[in-house]
């Protein structure tokens, strides 16, 4: 389908998906049995300005833009979606610095994420807050000029690894959602270590991290936005990073189809391609449909973001859910395509399935995705 | 340190096809590619400007079209495009494409250095890079992977022979052929994209260039194609099986068999 990307997009588009040819799929089922981070491809994606898409041209960047982050994520996410949240998980780190940075702020940190010199984190979740976030349970004391941080994170993207985190620690327990605020962290900070490193699933090549907390200091001036803020800033990331996530899912489920329609042209089963089945073909017909149904609703939540339409919550969620549930069948569906070979770890298609099933769980589960719908829906009704 | 790169556009590796009636290269549908080795230039180009500083210079010989080869190189670095081509060009063989580029380079101005790929991947013929520094008549120093040492005046190189290699200095200008083994070539940045697509190419004619039209074109170009054609591969050899003094004299016996 045409989706009449401008010149611009085309380009981000082209040089993505040869970055995704020619420096990730080569390395992906490497990093996925080592584990380790994959800085040799961050170094590539920093010099062709890929971590420039979504900071603005006046601190470093190319543009400050949703579609192109998601461009960019689903070409890299068809070929390992493990390397491409690294990417992504930068971006979510660096979006609520983009939207609530003072320019100071910005001078200091955008230039070095906009070249991918470092990379940022983004970290909400604890032990007893995942979906809650309510329940939080980090603190951050004022102290004249600083504040003091206490707590644990974990389940951090990028943890560890990152230089830059944008850290949700309460201020004011009294006051529940209203008390919590954000806060920029360096790596190196005395009192701020790390945890045990997950061993995970899917998207391995991804660090995970714990981050720990110890009376660490840091300067009021790292406050983002004002006390008070940490949830609309944490709503308005996710609002902006959702159709990433949906785009990584996008991505998966591409790459995962173009794998298995390659792989029936190919097995040959009765004297004849497996692709001449009409069993196959259905199969073929439903993922390639629903793959491209999940795109149009993520380029249109992208689209929607960047033309700065005031609430997106409802389509954001819609794109994420989507995206991720198609990516969970179709990663599904294209490993069964490959019979007993899709099961073997010779063959890459069981890691896209491996790497599809945390788009259904992370940056809000799909149930909570199908309460934030559902509650838009009754509202709009109501008026 | 200003550098000339001269590259050719050629259609993409492992898609060649050649014609069997007419012996020509089958082009159409096929996507053009930089040549694969002039893609070693560059990146070396770029690489010892960023050292060294001043410009690289991107230089090719062809059709119109070759002007997305010359954008490409700028997007991943190179300063400026030369685009040679007229149709009086049109049917150069290495000897008339190699005197044509010389004098493109001559109309272009001073350099310090010149860099090609080893060899084109349709044509493989490896003559017009060591043709371009004869009609210049400066030194070359062909298949290097490595520059070892290098400053404005001259350069100490590693050039590579069938078994090891041999280590190089010339003084400069000189012009260089590059193997695979130099370095990777990056992926151009969206920076560099830009650039390129509003990046100014230059076109040099036989009006700019004044050459002898003796020497370009079909007319200056002795070569001569008799035949082009795919070798048959070679198909899969005997193995003798038993005790070795038997077999020494078998094998004997089928060279023999062979030789008569």
């Amino acid at each position: 389908m045409d989706y009449l990307l401008t010149e611009e997009q085309k380009m981000i588009k082209d040089l993505a998906h040869k970055i995704a040819e020619e420096k990730i799929r080569p390395v992906a089922a490497k990093y996925d049995i080592s584990e380790e981070y994959p800085w040799e491809v961050l170094k590539v994606m920093g010099e062709s300005d890929m971590f420039g898409l979504f900071i603005p041209e006046e601190y470093g960047g190319f543009a400050n833009s949703t579609m192109n982050l998601c461009l960019a994520t689903e070409e890299f996410s068809r070929a390992c979606g493990g390397i491409a949240v690294c990417y992504a998980a930068s971006a979510l780190g660096t979006i609520p610095i983009v939207l609530f940075g003072t320019d100071e702020q910005k001078k200091k940190y955008l230039p070095d994420l906009a070249s991918g010199k470092k990379v940022a984190a983004f970290a909400v979740t604890e032990p007893e807050a995942g979906s809650d976030a309510s329940g939080i349970k980090t603190v951050a004391k004022k102290e004249g000029d600083h504040y003091i941080l206490n707590g644990l994170k974990h389940f951090i993207t990028n943890g560890g690894d990152a230089e830059t985190y944008v850290v949700i620690a309460m201020t004011d327990k009294t006051k529940g959602a209203r008390g919590a605020s954000a806060f920029i962290v360096e790596k190196g900070t005395p009192g701020f270590t790390f945890g045990k490193k997950e061993d995970k699933f899917g998207i391995r090549a991804s660090s995970t991290r714990e981050l720990i907390f110890t009376d660490c200091k840091i300067p009021a001036a790292n406050l983002l936005a004002k006390e008070g803020m940490g949830f609309i800033v944490t709503m308005r990331t996710f609002d902006m990073s959702r159709p990433g996530v949906a785009a990584q899912a996008l991505g998966i489920a591409q790459g995962a189809l173009e794998l298995a329609v390659k792989y029936v042209h190919e097995r040959v089963q009765f004297g004849k391609p497996i692709s001449s089945f009409q069993g196959i073909q259905w199969m073929i017909a439903d993922m390639a449909t629903s793959v491209e149904a999940a795109r149009g609703l993520v380029y249109s939540t992208a689209r929607m973001v960047d033309a700065k339409v005031k609430d997106v919550s409802k389509e954001s969620a819609m794109a994420k859910m989507y995206a991720s549930d198609v990516a969970m069948k179709v990663t599904v569906d294209a490993l069964q395509l490959f019979g007993g070979y899709g099961y073997m770890k010779d063959y890459p298609i069981e890691k896209y399935v491996r790497d599809a099933k945390i788009t259904q769980i992370y940056e809000g589960t799909n149930q909570v995705q199908r309460g934030i719908i559902a509650l838009k829906i009754i509202k709009e009704m109501a008026k | 340190m200003n550098i000339i790169v001269c590259i050719k556009q050629v259609p993409e590796t492992t898609e060649v096809r050649i014609n069997p009636e007419t012996n020509t290269l089958m082009r159409e549908g096929v996507k053009s590619i930089i040549n694969p080795f002039d893609m070693y230039a560059i990146e070396e180009a770029i690489r010892l400007k960023e050292r060294f500083g001043g410009k690289v210079i991107i230089v090719t010989m062809g059709p119109p079209q070759a002007d997305a080869a010359l954008r490409e190189a700028i997007s991943m670095g190179a300063d400026e495009g030369y685009l040679v081509g007229d149709r009086a060009f049109a049917g150069s063989d290495t000897w008339a494409t190699s005197y044509t580029l010389a004098g493109a380079i001559r109309k272009i101005g001073q350099f310090d250095l010149i860099i090609c790929g080893k060899q084109a991947s349709d044509g493989d013929t490896a003559q017009v890079g060591p043709g371009i520094s004869t009609h210049l008549n400066i030194p070359q120093v062909t298949y290097v992977k490595k520059v070892e040492e290098a400053t404005d005046k001259s350069m100490r190189l590693e050039r590579m022979l069938e078994e090891g290699y041999e280590i190089i200095e010339t003084p400069l200008p000189a012009l260089l052929t590059v193997v695979k083994e130099i370095n990777e070539p990056r992926i151009p940045s969206l920076k560099g994209l830009m650039r390129a697509k509003n990046a100014k190419i230059t076109v040099l004619t036989q009006k700019e260039l004044n050459l002898d039209p003796q020497q370009i074109g079909l007319c200056g170009s002795p070569t001569q194609v008799v035949k082009i054609f795919t070798p048959t591969p070679r198909v899969g050899g005997q193995i003798l099986e038993g005790e070795i003094p038997d077999i020494a004299k078998k094998l004997v016996s089928l060279i023999k068999d062979e030789v008569n």
